[in-house]
């Protein structure tokens, strides 16, 4: 039928609708399969990704006791990028209570922290009410959301510590490795537990696509489901703490400074971790959070610093035991072996002095451990390091140093919990430094055998080393966490249930030792810690301790520290116990570690006045917040030298710059003349 | 003539009636599943839009049928009086006009309102025809030219004048019928050209705009070298056309946008073409708003998100939910783009073009010129409109509330191409009759 004879016009007309066409399905093809920004965008505008947060782990003590609580609340999050201009302000802001300016502000912090497009907190822990009535309305505000999270209560208001604490994870955490998954406003543990184990806390995460309608309620399941993913719970931990233990301690230790460590010498398991002064971990939950935490943060005592971890005292008598395992295993010393000590120790010139003087106070180790006779443990030291099988003092240190290393003192000792450090002790490099050109000898640190001088340990390091002691020679690495989620062999707990067996010393050589300690509390320094029926070996310790005040080197009222363990023979409890600038390590350090040990092994406290007396005491010394202010001001300072010097960088770096881009301009105009 | 004593049913062009209610079929699915919220929901509910739709379509079906079974010649006859009819009837649209969305078109009867504008059009196809067709006019002179001008630009104007361009932009595809009855190939060269260039220099940036440019020149010169051997003066059209051409995009049209347009209208010219103000043309201190072209943005981001076969027969996410504004109406391919996908959508385009081809073929097997210029009238208009909706769908053309024919929602809009179609078939059935 078609007459091509026809007007060429026609078919002038036919090529313009067929161009068109082509034209228009080419646009199509260019849309629809080449670009696939609009998948994206589309995606973006019409499915909201729900993230379905497990509840965290659960913390329970030995006994099964609850440590934490989860809460259930509300974080009101926002999508700056989403927020429109012509959002209904008014009613968001009478319903949060806030003003229009109030709500420009905040919603600016978020954009400032997250930028546009990231979702960020805008209100943290809603109350229950307040949730309610912004689930109604939410489809009013396009760009907020609300978002399920568990929170923390603490039931005991004990162990905040090494509980640790939960908060939104910050930019600097985003950039490491370990927290690569995180978005930003997801919580985190900060510290402690919550920290080292948030990996088995956290649980997964779920999520759930919903497809959204243009006025931003969440309509139906995108696909059905089938990519969402189920939120599964956090494992619960199991602790080795003794809750109702850790608060005693606790109480014990108010009002003043220090720690206490209480560990079970059989497995390495922390019974109790007191950090004084301890605080309310419920300080840390909620909407109150950052104003509590500054406060901690501003206090002179300092109760966000871990005392059981983190600081390193000078062990003092404390330390004699271990000189002497030391000397009766190198063959310095046999049990018998006595010093004639008058009240001081003069052989090395200057006068160290003894606080016995009484004939036969150090007729032999078991006399002179229990009436802690410096004069002796000097003597002792300075003969292990002598020893004419090292060949001279420098290797006599090193081997000393080695005992050290095995006793767990010098180096942190691997407890799963945040910011340990290592302590102090020396060896001949340190003393080379000290000396320069190595001219010292066992004399410059004979002190060192009665645990002062140079050698500084923690409290964890010393609680370790009374169950090496207490077990005869051999300490599992001291840890919180018992088992994960049922699972006392994770692989996480596999270097705890490590036997370290780091030293060859005999058992008759421990034994010795063993019963020295006991008579430390039988007839020695140590009587406070009398236990009816149960044999208790313990030393005391009182460290004297100096500190540069206003240019001049003043000596602060000595630390009292007190180790023990028991029952003798079969140990299940070794505390260590540090108070500091209280006195004399009898007078305080004992009756609480005493107390702590009644506590565990007899379940209740028959010495009520003996526990008043410790409750009540405020040891807190005045010179304490002086010290404080001046290290403030001290670190003031400092940082602002370093801000200034950081800033004196900049500038040189910028003239640097500026020269070299003169020189360039210069070579390419040919302006040198 | 056997076939003209058969039955006017046995006649008609069966195919392109078939096309046309399949599009029409088409148009009330992409209306349904726009609106469609869950299976709960009867379907049949006169509330709804597609069920409005259908009852349109039967009012449609039935005018249809009054009009295949009127004798062909009334519709010339009755042609120039139909028109006085319209122009009457847009000019009471000024007294008694209601107002609809900022445009003053629309009449009301009680609930009904009615758009003299979208009658008009098929008024002025049939005075066009007659006028074409008339043994006194000589089209190849200046005096007819302007008269046939003249029918189309008058209900143009008035339109315009009731604030409806994109309406009276509709008229303009009246010149097309003019081409083929002898209108010089220059004039659709230049008109084509000139519309092509405005929206290039607007989509495409300068440097590969010159070449292209340069490169049809070139093409030119290469096609047309005979002619120019034969007769020099053709080189100088073609490097004068290239000249205009470059100069305009070139150099006016970033002019214009830097010193004399104010910020707001560059952007209100660039966001009906769904594009973001270049950087060179904003203005500082003028702040750019973002949501003035939130109905192209949203229309690309569902046709785009439709994919290859799209996302399956009433999942599109964004149709579904009311992202896309007015997607009955002016945006209802969005529909059918996020749906069906690119085989869809092309499928569409072709089911489009088919028709289009097949009233072409019409038209020339018409024994009476009053046949052929309607049938070209008819082809033209829905080419117009079928181009310009889905161009501004696409982002190619600027948002001038075009309807797609006979798929978008609204009653005037099915009746006004269902008479004109029906017309055009009446015609056909007629097609070895000498009309006049």
């Amino acid at each position: 039928m078609i007459n091509f004879n026809n007007n060429p016009r026609a078919w002038i007309v036919r090529l313009l609708f067929a161009a068109m066409a082509v034209a228009l399905i080419f646009r199509l093809f260019n849309l629809q399969v080449w670009d696939d920004k609009y998948k994206v965008l589309a995606d973006d505008q019409a499915i909201f990704r729900k993230v379905i947060y497990p509840a965290r782990g659960s913390i329970v003590d030995r006994n099964g006791k609850a440590m934490l609580y989860n809460n259930v609340t509300f974080d009101l999050v926002v999508t700056p990028s989403r927020v429109t201009k012509d959002m209904d302000t008014a009613a968001f802001c009478s319903i949060l209570g806030i003003t229009e300016q109030d709500f420009e502000k905040e919603l600016n912090k978020v954009l400032f922290k997250n930028g546009k497009q990231k979702p960020g907190v805008y209100k943290a822990q809603i109350s229950k009410e307040l949730n309610a009535r912004l689930q109604e309305n939410m489809y009013l505000f396009p760009g907020f959301e609300l978002a399920e999270r568990s929170m923390r209560s603490y039931p005991e208001s004990s162990g905040a510590l090494l509980l640790g604490y939960l908060s939104e994870v910050s930019p600097a955490m985003l950039e490491n490795p370990r927290f690569a998954s995180y978005r930003q406003g997801d919580y985190v543990g900060m510290s402690g537990l919550e920290n080292v184990y948030e990996e088995e806390l956290r649980g997964t995460r779920g999520v759930q696509y919903l497809v959204r309608d243009v006025m931003n309620r969440p309509r139906d399941a995108y696909k059905d489901g089938a990519m969402d993913t189920v939120a599964s719970g956090g494992k619960e931990l199991q602790l080795y703490i003794d809750a109702e233990l850790q608060a005693y301690g606790e109480k014990l230790m108010s009002g003043k400074i220090g720690s206490a460590v209480a560990i079970d010498p059989q497995t390495g398991g922390i019974l109790a971790m007191v950090s004084a002064p301890s605080f309310d971990p419920n300080l840390l939950t909620g909407e109150d959070k950052g104003r509590h935490f500054a406060d901690l943060n501003k206090m002179a005592t300092k109760p966000l610093f871990n005392y059981a971890t983190q600081a390193f005292y000078p062990p003092g008598s404390t330390f004699k035991p271990i000189t002497g395992l030391v000397g009766l295993d190198v063959g310095a010393i046999t049990p018998s072996f006595g010093y004639p000590c008058a009240g001081g120790y003069y052989a090395c010139g200057k006068r160290i002095g003894c606080t016995h003087s009484g004939h036969g106070h150090a007729a032999n180790l078991k006399v002179a451990l229990a009436n802690s006779c410096n004069a002796y443990f000097c003597d002792v030291f300075r003969k292990i390091v002598d020893m004419p099988k090292f060949g001279g003092v420098h290797k006599g240190l090193e081997t000393w140093y080695e005992y050290m290393n095995h006793f767990g003192f010098g180096h942190p000792l691997g407890v799963d919990i945040t910011s340990e450090g290592g302590g102090l002790i020396p060896d001949s490099s340190f003393y080379n430094n000290m000396y320069r050109g190595g001219s010292w000898n066992s004399c410059n640190m004979a002190i060192v055998g009665m645990g002062q001088g140079e050698v500084t340990v923690s409290p964890m390091q010393l609680a370790n080393s009374m169950c090496m002691i207490a077990n005869k020679g051999f300490f599992y690495t001291p840890h919180l966490v018992k088992s994960i989620g049922g699972d006392a062999k994770h692989p996480k707990l596999k270097k705890y249930l490590e036997k370290h067996q780091t030293t060859n010393i005999s058992a008759t050589d421990y034994q010795a030792v063993i019963d020295g300690m006991e008579m430390v509390v039988t007839n020695g320094t140590g009587r406070v810690a009398q236990l009816p029926g149960i044999a208790v070996s313990a030393k005391t310790g009182t460290v004297e301790n100096y500190a540069l005040l206003f240019g001049k080197k003043t000596k602060l009222d000595n630390h009292s520290v007190f180790v023990c363990f028991a029952p003798k023979d079969n140990p299940r409890i070794a505390i260590a116990v540090v108070v500091q600038n209280a006195g004399y390590g009898a007078t305080w350090a004992g009756p609480v570690a005493s107390l702590m040990m009644e506590k565990y092994l007899t379940d209740s406290v028959k010495r009520k006045p003996l526990e008043e007396k410790m409750f009540h005491a405020n040891l807190v010394k005045k010179y304490t917040y002086t010290i404080d202010s001046l290290q403030r001001i001290k670190d003031k300072l400092r940082w602002e030298m370093k801000m200034a010097d950081k800033e004196g960088q900049i500038a040189m770096t910028k003239r640097g710059d500026t020269l070299l881009v003169n020189t360039m301009l210069e070579k390419f105009y040919h302006l040198k003349k | 003539m056997a076939t003209h004593r058969k039955p006017v049913l046995a006649r008609i062009d069966w195919l392109s009636l078939f096309l046309v209610l399949s599009l029409i079929s088409i148009g009330i699915m992409a209306v349904y599943t726009s609106e469609y919220t869950s299976f709960s929901e009867p379907f049949f509910n006169t509330e709804k839009s597609h069920m409005k739709q259908i009852i349109w379509l039967g009012i449609s079906c039935f005018l249809g049928l009054i009009i295949l079974f009127t004798d062909s010649k009334v519709f010339y006859s009755l042609s120039n009086l139909s028109y006085v009819f319209g122009i009457f009837l847009l000019l009471i649209t000024f007294v008694i006009g209601g107002e609809v969305k900022g445009s003053h078109s629309f009449i009301k009867f009680g609930s009904f309102t009615f758009q003299p504008g979208e009658m008009c059009k098929i008024f002025t196809a049939l005075a066009l025809s007659r006028f074409l067709s008339a043994p006194e006019t000589r089209f190849n002179t200046l005096k007819d030219r302007l008269i046939a001008a003249t029918i189309v630009l008058i209900p143009c104007f008035l339109i315009i004048l009731q604030n409806e361009t994109g309406l009276a932009l509709v008229y303009f595809a009246f010149f097309l019928p003019m081409y083929r009855e002898g209108l010089p190939n220059s004039i659709l060269l230049v008109g084509l050209g000139s519309v092509a260039l405005f929206l290039s220099s607007l989509l495409i940036e300068r440097l590969p705009l010159f070449i292209a440019i340069t490169v049809i020149a070139l093409l030119s010169v290469w096609i047309l070298w005979k002619q120019i051997k034969r007769q020099k003066l053709v080189i100088l059209f073609i490097v004068g056309g290239w000249l205009i051409a470059v100069t305009f995009s070139q150099l006016v049209v970033p002019y214009i946008f830097k010193n004399v347009f104010k910020g707001y209208q560059v952007e209100r010219i660039y966001s009906m073409l769904g594009q973001d103000v270049p950087l060179e043309f904003q203005k500082p201190g003028e702040a750019a708003k973002k949501d003035a072209d939130y109905n192209v943005r949203q229309s690309k981001i569902a046709i785009g998100s439709g994919g290859v076969i799209g996302k399956g027969i009433m999942n599109g996410t964004q149709t579904k939910y009311s992202f896309v504004p007015e997607q009955h109406t002016d945006f209802v391919f969005c529909g059918i783009g996020e749906q069906f996908g690119f085989v869809g959508s092309a499928l569409l385009v072709i089911l489009y073009l088919s028709l289009l081809l097949r009233i072409v073929f019409l038209a020339e097997r018409q024994r009476s010129l009053f046949s052929r210029v309607y049938c070209y009238c008819v082809a033209s208009i829905l080419f117009f409109h079928f181009a310009i909706n889905l161009s501004m769908t696409m982002g190619l053309a600027p948002v001038i509330g075009i309807t797609l024919p006979m798929l978008s929602y609204g009653g005037t809009s099915l009746l006004s191409f269902s008479i004109l179609i029906f017309i055009m078939l009446r015609l056909d059935a007629d097609r070895h009759i000498l009309i006049r």
